[in-house]
C-alpha cells in the first residue's frame, strides 16, 4: 500500500517540477512563523512511523493528543476569560461587572507592575506605575473593592501575579472569608511562574531558590485547602511573545514545569497530590496549522513526561491542560480594524487545539488598554467561533491531517531535544541562570525582526498594504491622579488598622520565611491584619534577598 | 566616521518587555554601534549616571507600561541638573501619538512606536548625533 503511494507521490513530485518552470511558486522556500520549511504537499507517508493508538489515541485518554476531556467543547465550551484590570479597584470592579453581563464565563485579574513587584503604590519606584497596566492592590482593603458584588463561590478567577503570589492568593481567600464562603469552594488560578519571568516577563522580586520554595509551599498548602484551585499556570505565553519560536514556546513552559514538579517532589509531596493542580498558558499566534499542532504536541509531550519520569498514576496529573490568550505580538499599531481578523485566526487556532479557556486580544493593543468597544469584539469573536463556526462541535477536528500531525511529531521531536540539553544543563534554573533559554530566544526573536525588515514575512498593513493614518481616537487613559489616590487610601488604612497585630503577623512571617515551615497560614493571617503588599513583600526581601538580573545581549 | 558611537539603551520603569529594547540594541551593534544594554527596571537617576560614566552619545529609551510621560521628562530634567547637553535621547514603546508633542518638548529628540523599522532608528541616530563622531 505505502510502495503505491510512494510511487504514486514520486510521480506527482516529478510532475510539478517539470510545471513549475512555467508555473513557478511564489517562492523559492516555503516557512512557517517559526520558519520552519513547510513542504508542497503532505501525504500518508509523512506519518508513515506512526501507531495511532500510540501517539494519538482518544480524547480524554492517554497521550492526550486528541484532548484532555472525552467530548471537549460538545460538552461545554472553553470559558471565556478576558483579561483586563487597570487603575484602582473601584474602576475594574466596575469592568469585571460589564464583562460578566457581556457573557464572559471567568474572571482574570490584571494587576499594575508596582503590585506584581511587590511594592506599594506610595513606593518611589512605584511613581508613574500605578494603576498602569493593571489595578492596584496594596492591601486586602482594595481587594474587598475589586471583588465587591462578585460571589467567589460563583466566578472562577485567574489572577497574573507571581512573585508575590501567595499574598494575593491569600487576601483572595480572606476576600471570600469575608463573604462567607470557605476556601475549598474556591475555583481559579493563580499565574505563579517565577522561571518565565526571569526569561521573558521580568516581574521577579526574589532569587530562584526562595522563589520555588514559595510557590512549592503553595502547591502544599492548596492541595490541603483549596483543592480547586490552579496552583500554577506555567506559562509559554511571554516566551512567544518574547520572540521564540512555537517549539521553543513547547520546550522551555515544559521544562519550567519539570522543574517545579522536581521542586515540589524534593519538598516532600507525592507528586499525584498536586500534579492535577498544574495548568499551563500558551499563546495562539498566527500561522494556524502550527499553532493547532503546538498545542497537541505539547499535551502529548507532558503526559509522556508525567508518567515515565515522574511516574505520575493519576489521570488528572497527565493532562495538560491550558488557557490561550491570543499573540499581542501580532497585532500592529497600523491600521488596528485588522487585528480584529488576525485575532480570529487565533481563536480558532486556539479552538481547533483544544484549549481549556481563552483571552481574545483587542484590536486597540498595540497602541493603548482596551476600550469597553474593543474587548467586546473581542469578546464576540470567540462568540462566534463557539456558536457559529462549528469548530466546536466535533473533537479535534484536525487530527488525522497529513500536515498537522507530522508536524505535531516534528515539535514534539524539537520540544523533547531541547528539554533533553536542558536536563543536561542540570534543569530549567540551571539554564536560565546561563542565559541559554534567554539567547536562544532572541536569536529567534531577532531572526524574525530582520525577516520582517526585509519584506521576507508580511505583515499587512505594516510593511506591505500601507495607507497614510491619521492619529487613532478614543484610546483608554489611566488618569495619573491614580498613583495619589491610592498613597491616600495606603495613608488612611495605615492610620486606621490594629497596627500592633501587623507587626506582630510580619514577624511571624519573617521567622517563617527564616524558618522551614509552610509561608501561607502566615501570610494569610497578616493579609487579614490588612498588613499591605509592599511590608510583606519588604520581609520576605529582608530575609531571601533580591534576584539580579542576567542581562543578555 | 572616525570614532564608534556608544549608545545606552534603557529600560525605565518596571515593565518586563524588553523585546524591543533588545532588538534596538542588536541592530545598532550590527550597524557598527557600541551598545551598552542597562537590564531591566532602571530609575531615571540610574539611567543618568551609566550614560555619564559610559560617555555614550546616545540614550535610547524603551517604556511599554505607560509610565513614559513620568519617566521620559525626568531623564531630561537629570541631563539637565548634570549639565550634560549633548547627549541625544530617544524613545520608544507604545506611547499614543498624543503624548509625543510634549515628550518632545521635554527634550525627547524622537519617539519610535511599534513598527517602526530598525534601519530608521539607525539612520536617526547618524544623522542627529549632538556630538560630532
Amino acid at each position: 500500500m505505502s510502495d503505491n503511494i510512494k510511487k504514486a507521490a514520486d510521480a506527482y513530485e516529478s510532475g510539478v517540477e517539470k510545471s513549475l518552470g512555467k508555473f513557478p511558486e511564489r517562492k523559492k522556500e516555503f516557512t512557517t512563523v517559526s520558519k520552519v520549511p513547510v513542504k508542497r504537499l503532505y501525504t500518508p507517508l509523512d506519518l508513515a512511523s506512526g501507531d495511532y493508538l500510540r501517539d494519538i489515541g482518544f480524547p480524554g485518554e492517554y497521550p492526550y493528543t486528541r484532548g484532555v476531556q472525552n467530548t471537549m467543547y460538545r460538552g461545554r465550551f472553553w470559558t471565556m476569560r478576558q483579561y483586563a484590570g487597570f487603575s484602582t479597584a473601584e474602576e475594574s470592579n466596575k469592568r469585571y461587572k460589564f464583562l460578566l453581563q457581556q457573557g464572559t464565563t471567568g474572571l482574570s485579574v490584571a494587576f499594575d507592575l508596582p503590585t506584581q513587584i511587590g511594592y506599594d503604590s506610595d513606593h518611589p519606584l512605584s511613581q508613574g506605575e500605578v494603576g498602569k497596566v493593571g489595578v492596584a492592590i496594596d492591601s486586602l482593603a482594595d481587594m474587598e473593592i475589586l471583588f465587591d458584588g462578585i460571589p467567589l463561590d460563583k466566578v472562577s478567577t485567574s489572577m497574573t501575579i507571581n512573585a508575590p503570589a501567595s499574598v494575593l492568593l491569600a487576601m483572595y481567600i480572606a476576600v471570600a472569608e469575608k463573604q462567607g464562603v470557605s476556601p475549598d469552594k474556591l475555583e481559579g488560578t493563580i499565574q505563579n511562574d517565577i522561571l518565565k519571568e526571569y526569561v521573558a516577563r521580568g516581574t521577579y522580586i526574589f532569587p530562584p531558590e526562595p522563589s520555588m520554595r514559595l510557590i512549592t509551599d503553595i502547591f502544599a498548602y492548596c492541595s490541603r485547602n483549596v483543592p480547586n484551585w490552579n496552583t500554577i499556570s506555567i506559562s509559554g505565553y511571554h516566551i512567544r511573545e518574547a520572540g521564540s519560536t512555537a517549539s521553543q514556546e513547547v520546550a522551555f513552559t515544559i521544562a519550567d514545569g519539570v522543574a517545579y514538579v522536581e521542586a515540589a517532589v524534593k519538598a516532600g509531596l507525592d507528586v499525584d497530590a498536586f500534579a492535577p493542580r498544574l495548568s499551563f498558558f500558551f499563546n495562539a499566534h498566527n500561522d494556524l496549522f502550527e499553532e493547532v499542532a503546538k498545542f497537541r504536541a505539547a499535551r502529548r509531550v507532558w503526559a509522556k513526561l508525567m508518567k515515565e519520569r515522574f511516574g505520575a498514576k493519576n489521570p488528572k496529573s497527565l493532562m495538560l491542560r491550558f488557557h490561550t490568550q491570543t499573540g499581542g505580538s501580532t497585532l500592529t499599531a497600523q491600521q488596528p480594524d485588522n487585528n480584529i481578523v488576525r485575532v480570529a485566526i487565533q481563536t480558532l487556532a486556539a479552538v481547533l487545539g483544544g484549549t481549556q479557556s481563552l483571552h481574545t486580544n483587542s484590536k486597540d493593543e498595540a497602541l493603548a488598554l482596551p476600550t469597553e468597544d474593543s474587548v467586546r469584539i473581542a469578546l464576540r469573536t470567540q462568540q462566534i467561533v463557539a456558536y457559529e463556526s462549528g469548530a466546536a462541535d466535533t473533537v479535534d477536528p484536525l487530527a488525522g491531517s497529513y500536515y498537522v500531525e507530522s508536524m505535531t511529531d516534528r515539535i514534539q521531536a524539537e520540544a523533547e531535544a531541547y528539554i533533553a540539553k536542558i536536563d543536561a544543563m542540570g534543569g530549567a534554573v540551571k539554564a536560565i541562570e546561563r542565559g541559554y533559554v534567554q539567547q536562544e530566544i532572541q536569536d529567534a526573536s531577532y531572526a524574525y525582526q530582520m525577516d520582517v525588515e526585509s519584506g521576507e514575512r508580511v505583515v499587512v498593513g505594516m510593511n506591505k498594504f500601507q495607507v497614510k493614518e491619521g492619529s487613532p481616537k478614543g484610546l483608554l487613559r489611566v488618569d495619573p491622579i491614580v498613583g495619589e489616590q491610592q498613597a491616600k487610601k495606603l495613608k488612611d488604612l495605615k492610620s486606621r488598622r490594629d497596627n500592633a497585630r501587623v507587626e506582630a503577623a510580619l514577624a511571624a512571617v519573617k521567622a517563617a520565611a527564616g524558618g522551614e515551615g509552610n509561608l501561607m497560614p502566615p501570610i494569610l493571617e497578616a493579609v487579614r491584619a490588612y498588613a499591605t503588599l509592599g511590608e510583606i513583600c519588604d520581609v520576605l526581601r529582608s530575609v531571601f534577598g533580591e534576584y539580579q538580573q542576567k542581562v543578555i545581549l | 566616521m572616525d570614532r564608534t558611537i556608544r549608545v545606552l539603551v534603557a529600560k525605565p520603569g518596571l515593565d518586563g518587555h524588553d523585546r524591543g529594547a533588545k532588538v534596538i540594541a542588536r541592530a545598532l551593534r550590527d550597524a557598527g554601534m557600541e551598545v551598552i544594554y542597562t537590564g531591566l527596571r532602571q530609575t531615571p537617576e540610574q539611567i543618568v549616571s551609566a550614560a555619564i560614566q559610559e560617555d555614550a552619545d546616545v540614550i535610547a529609551m524603551s517604556i511599554l507600561s505607560g509610565a513614559h510621560n513620568h519617566l521620559f521628562p525626568r531623564v531630561m530634567e537629570l541631563l539637565r541638573e548634570k549639565k550634560v547637553d549633548d547627549v541625544l535621547v530617544l524613545g520608544g514603546g507604545v506611547i499614543p501619538d498624543d503624548d509625543i508633542p510634549g515628550l518632545k518638548a521635554a527634550g525627547i529628540a524622537e519617539i519610535f512606536t511599534p513598527g517602526s523599522p530598525t534601519p530608521a532608528i539607525i539612520e536617526f541616530i547618524k544623522n542627529n548625533l549632538k556630538r560630532k563622531a
